[in-house]
């Protein structure tokens, strides 16, 4: 008989009932055909239920039956005592759901393969070697010429294709009145053939959409966009928007689930890398290159190739290169390039969240331990309460793996209870927790299925956890020695040490998870406290562009005419906000010398930007209308100290070093305070502002197509201004239009999303394993005093204190506390090394960070004891032992 | 689960040689079966039969089908598997092997 068969009786009892009792009856009936009397018959056949019993025993796996008996059992203890059971499985529902709901997270940014045909062939370019402020650093970035000479050189190994870097752009369907973003990728037309991609509706890229620079506006639509935007339109087939000057049409939408290949990032609209403005350009890294492996081919010479592209590629490009100290050129050239694994795509969230992420995953792990040791003194302490039933199980001859079976099926129930809620927990704060990675203004947005992978994982954790903390309360109740437990309990203190031990156990994990979460709440505070040299308070960064470039002048009129807006105390204008990510840097030279070597960084200003960004003026004077770029220049603190040695250098001149040995003259007529340009984390750089008004090389006033206006309000939120701006822009000139309106404040907090995440999540699981370990210690210390309440009435009758009294209750398990807060500073202290760089300002071994989660642990040991030594304290000796 | 009677330890060997020269018997055929060849000397006990049938058939030395008679009752009819046949083999040479040794203690002693 086969398992599925043996599965089968036990579900199908009744049938097997019927085809026993009617061959019973053919039996009899045969019987009476032969002559014999029914009476008779029936009398020698026995009683039928007997042989039925006696039939199944043999038919059914007796397993399977007494699996179903011990469920509904198992049940019914639980429902006994409901209040701890209640605790026990929202505790561990609590732990389960935040488990899967970082499975959910982690699997969506960094496991889980692209929906490609073949990600395991899937092949990311990047160059490691020596940046040009003498750090290691690796960039995936690629020109589009290196990458055609690369793609030829292996075209027999490898299909190399283009991908830029996904990005929100502006764009217009109807009216150019209504302005939409969304999210674009620019693709080389064969990535679609390559990846095994179909169309849904129209058609995909080729080859042949991807020749000509400039010749193909064409664009294929995410099904995800389609779906949102278009409501899966078949007629968007044609249709056109328009993005900059260019008029493009949809060709068609890819299947579903495929959206770029950049997890963290969904893309709307895929368009011909020969759409993009850098495609000839040999000095704009603007893409990734990915490759497509075939099978078979030799890696390592396939590399080389590559590699040695790639040089010849730059080397040719570097003898045009001026100014440059040869020892940078040298770093420039002399990197490895690297074929990474991408089955999983590539993205920036990635390479960001990868630690972050397995801090949390190995916190959230730690939760579900603590989680686990609560329900297994659970356990223990109700295994230890039917003491007496389990006894009388054995000696009634009940097998020993039965009763391991019985305590296992009981947890299984707890454990799955739990998951079911707890996978409720997930479902929510998966995408809960994703909103609070992104900043408002450019969330990254992650698909975040709930299918087969995220309930497998739910399960086998259920599974995890029920041998975790179910499997040594059941071998423990099953090893109950009947003669003892019968004549009134065995050493009651074995069962107790077992407890104990998990209380340590608990205690130093608790405290793991209280210190790292100190540190990484006091690193977010040190790093959103960081001084950036500016206020932000009140300030909107008004993005707006114009259908085409107009003249620096005009730009100046908007900025006039909304200085006189109600609610506005000033504006300013420049072509990039600070920290907002844009970076413009150059090498300079200080008295015709050569470059020292350190980049300098740039931002074009407007007079008044100072003012603006309440940016401290130490010495000379802020623009005015008339100064011009190239020509005058703002230097910062940093600057002077790193090219004048700190002597203030206003009225000195020096020269910006320019392509083709071209060289701009600046003087410098203000020393400014130092201002964080691009990050909090690093040093100052040294930087210098030179004017928003700009003169090409023809003398003639410069043209911008987009730029920043910084609108400094006088109400409190600058918000409330932003629908006025969006209408005031277009009244002062026509051509231009608000793109996007965010406010300074937004800007400075994205660079703390990383660290505010990490905070946060960090200090609710801190919350939560204080509150489960401090319910497990009241548990125990509650089972204790029930336990030894006999011996404590009498120690109170022949004249205990209470202080000896709370002394006897405690001692013991204190000393377990202490303990484990010893192990868990151990613990603290090997595994801060793994997270160090992700910390700010802040060191392990500061005595705060210690002393902090040590109190807190303290205080919740304090409180979880209370009652239980206020229970043992009121004992009434006299009615204690009448009881008995 | 069974009782001790008469036939322990014979009675597979019994019900499998009788289903090895007859396949297609139900219950009461074969304890009929039984009690004729023997000429009424090995009893069946009736209460017997049928758990020690199923346990056979769980052991897979025989399977068991249903069929529909003439008179519309149904019954379920036995037959050796091959792995009865295997274990009928070695229950007969067991069985030849303890009667032999019982026959010379009754000879000798």
């Amino acid at each position: 008989m086969s398992l599925w068969s043996r599965l089968g009786n036990a579900f199908r009892g009744d049938q097997l009932n019927r085809e026993i009792d009617e061959e019973l009856e053919a039996h009899i009936a045969e019987a009476i055909a032969q002559g014999r009397d029914l009476v008779e018959a029936r009398r020698a056949l026995g009683s039928t239920l007997r042989h039925r019993e006696g039939s199944r025993d043999v038919k059914l796996v007796t397993w399977l039956e007494s699996l179903r008996s011990d469920a509904v059992f198992g049940l019914r203890q639980l429902k006994k005592t409901k209040v701890t059971s209640l605790a026990a499985i929202l505790s561990l529902a609590l732990a389960i759901g935040a488990c899967t709901s970082a499975f959910r997270l982690i699997d969506a940014i960094l496991l889980r393969p692209l929906p490609v045909a073949n990600p395991q062939q899937l092949f990311d370019l990047s160059r490691q070697g020596i940046g040009p402020e003498g750090k290691p650093q690796t960039f995936d970035g690629w020109a589009y010429p290196d990458f055609q000479l690369m793609r030829a050189a292996v075209r027999d190994q490898a299909e190399l294709f283009a991908v830029s870097y996904a990005e929100p752009v502006d764009l217009t369907y109807k009216s150019d009145e209504e302005i939409e973003r969304a999210y674009l990728q620019y693709v080389s037309g064969w990535m679609f053939p390559t990846l095994g991609l179909r169309p849904a509706l129209g058609r995909v890229f080729t080859e042949n959409d991807d020749v000509k620079p400039g010749g193909h506006p064409y664009a294929v639509l995410s099904h995800d966009y389609w779906t949102h935007r278009f409501g899966q339109n078949p007629k968007v087939i044609g249709q056109t928007f328009r993005m900059g000057n260019e008029i493009y049409e949809i060709a068609g939408v890819v299947e579903a689930p495929f959206t770029g290949t950049e997890p963290g990032m969904m893309v709307d609209i895929f368009i011909p890398t020969m759409m993009h403005p850098g495609v000839t350009r040999k000095d704009w890294t603007w893409h990734r290159t990915l490759a497509v492996v075939k099978a078979g081919a030799a890696f390592e010479p396939m590399r080389q190739k590559l590699e040695a592209t790639s040089y010849a590629f730059e080397a040719e490009r570097a003898k045009g290169f001026h100014g440059m100290r040869q020892e940078d050129i040298d770093h420039f050239l002399d990197q490895r390039l690297l074929l990474e694994p991408a089955a999983t795509g590539v993205s920036d969230l990635q390479s960001a969240t990868r630690r972050p992420l397995a801090v949390l995953g190995v916190l959230v792990g730690l939760v579900l331990l603590i989680a686990c040791a609560n329900a297994a003194n659970l356990m223990t302490a109700q295994a230890s309460a039917r003491a007496r039933e389990m006894a009388v199980r054995v000696s009634i001859g009940g097998g020993r793996w039965r009763l391991v079976q019985l305590v296992l099926v009981q947890s299984a129930w707890l454990a799955l209870l739990a998951a079911a809620v707890g996978s409720l927990f997930a479902w929510w704060s998966g995408p809960f927790v994703v909103s609070m990675i992104n900043p408002p203004d450019n969330p990254a947005r992650l698909v975040l299925p709930a299918d087969w992978r995220v309930l497998g994982f739910g399960l086998a954790v259920a599974l995890g956890v029920t041998l975790l903390f179910g499997l040594a309360p059941a071998l423990r109740a099953s090893a109950v020695n009947p003669v003892s437990a019968l004549k009134g309990g065995e050493d009651p203190h074995s069962k107790r040490r077992l407890m104990h031990a998990l209380i340590a156990v608990q205690v130093a994990f608790c405290f793991l998870v209280l210190f790292v979460a100190g540190l990484f709440v006091t690193t977010f505070q040190r790093l959103s406290h960081q001084p950036t040299g500016f206020s932000a308070d009140r300030l909107l960064v008004v993005e707006a562009v114009a259908k085409s470039p107009q003249p620096v002048e005009f730009w100046e009129q908007v900025a006039e005419h909304l200085r006189n807006v109600r609610g506005v105390e000033t504006v300013a204008l420049t072509d990039s906000p600070l920290l907002g990510g844009g970076s413009w840097n150059n090498f300079i030279s200080v008295n015709g010398g050569p470059p020292n070597g350190v980049l300098s960084y740039m931002r074009a200003v407007s007079p008044v930007w100072l003012e603006a960004m309440k940016i401290q003026l130490i010495d000379g004077r802020d623009f005015r209308p008339g100064d011009t770029h190239p020509g005058a220049a703002l230097v910062n603190e940093t600057f002077a100290k790193t090219y004048f040695d700190g002597v203030d250098p206003v009225g000195k001149t020096f020269d910006l070093n320019m392509d083709e040995g071209l060289r701009l003259r600046y003087e410098i007529v203000a020393l400014v305070g130092d201002v964080r340009y691009k990050s909090l984390r690093e040093p100052i750089l040294p930087q210098f502002y030179v004017p928003f008004r700009s003169i090409d090389k023809e003398g003639q006033l410069g043209k911008r197509g987009a730029g920043i206006l910084l609108v400094r309000t006088s109400g409190l939120n600058p918000r409330a201004l932003a629908a006025v701006l969006r209408q005031e822009v277009p009244r002062a000139r026509p051509e231009f239009r608000v793109s996007r309106i965010r406010t300074q404040m937004e800007i400075n907090q994205s660079h703390t999303v990383r660290e505010r995440l990490l905070a946060t999540l960090a200090l609710f699981f801190a919350i939560v394993a204080l509150l489960l370990a401090g319910v497990g210690l009241y548990g125990v210390l509650h089972y204790s005093v029930l336990q030894r309440r006999r011996e404590i009435g009498i120690r109170i009758a022949v004249g205990a204190q209470a202080g000896g009294v709370a002394r006897l209750v405690t001692m013991d398990v204190f000393a377990m506390v202490l303990m484990g807060a010893v192990a868990g500073i151990g613990l603290g202290m090997l595994s801060v090394r793994y997270v160090e760089s992700l910390f700010y300002q802040v060191r392990a071994t500061d005595l705060q960070m210690l002393a902090l989660p040590s109190l807190a642990i303290l205080a919740g040991a304090l409180l979880a004891a209370l009652r239980p030594v206020i229970q043992a304290v009121r004992i009434d000796p006299a009615s204690m032992l009448r009881a008995e | 689960m069974a009782k001790a009677d008469s036939l322990q330890g014979s009675m597979d060997l019994l019900v499998l040689k009788i289903l090895s020269r007859r396949p297609g018997l139900h219950g009461y055929a074969i304890m009929s079966a039984i009690q004729d060849i023997s000429g009424e000397v090995l009893r069946v006990e009736e209460g017997s039969l049928y758990p020690a049938l199923h346990r056979m058939e769980e052991a897979g030395w025989i399977r068991a089908e249903w069929i529909t008679k003439e008179t519309g009752r149904r019954a379920r009819l036995y037959e050796v598997t091959a792995a009865g046949k295997k274990q009928l083999g070695m229950e007969e040479s067991r069985w030849q092997a303890v009667t032999l040794a019982v026959n010379r203690v009754l000879r000798e002693a």
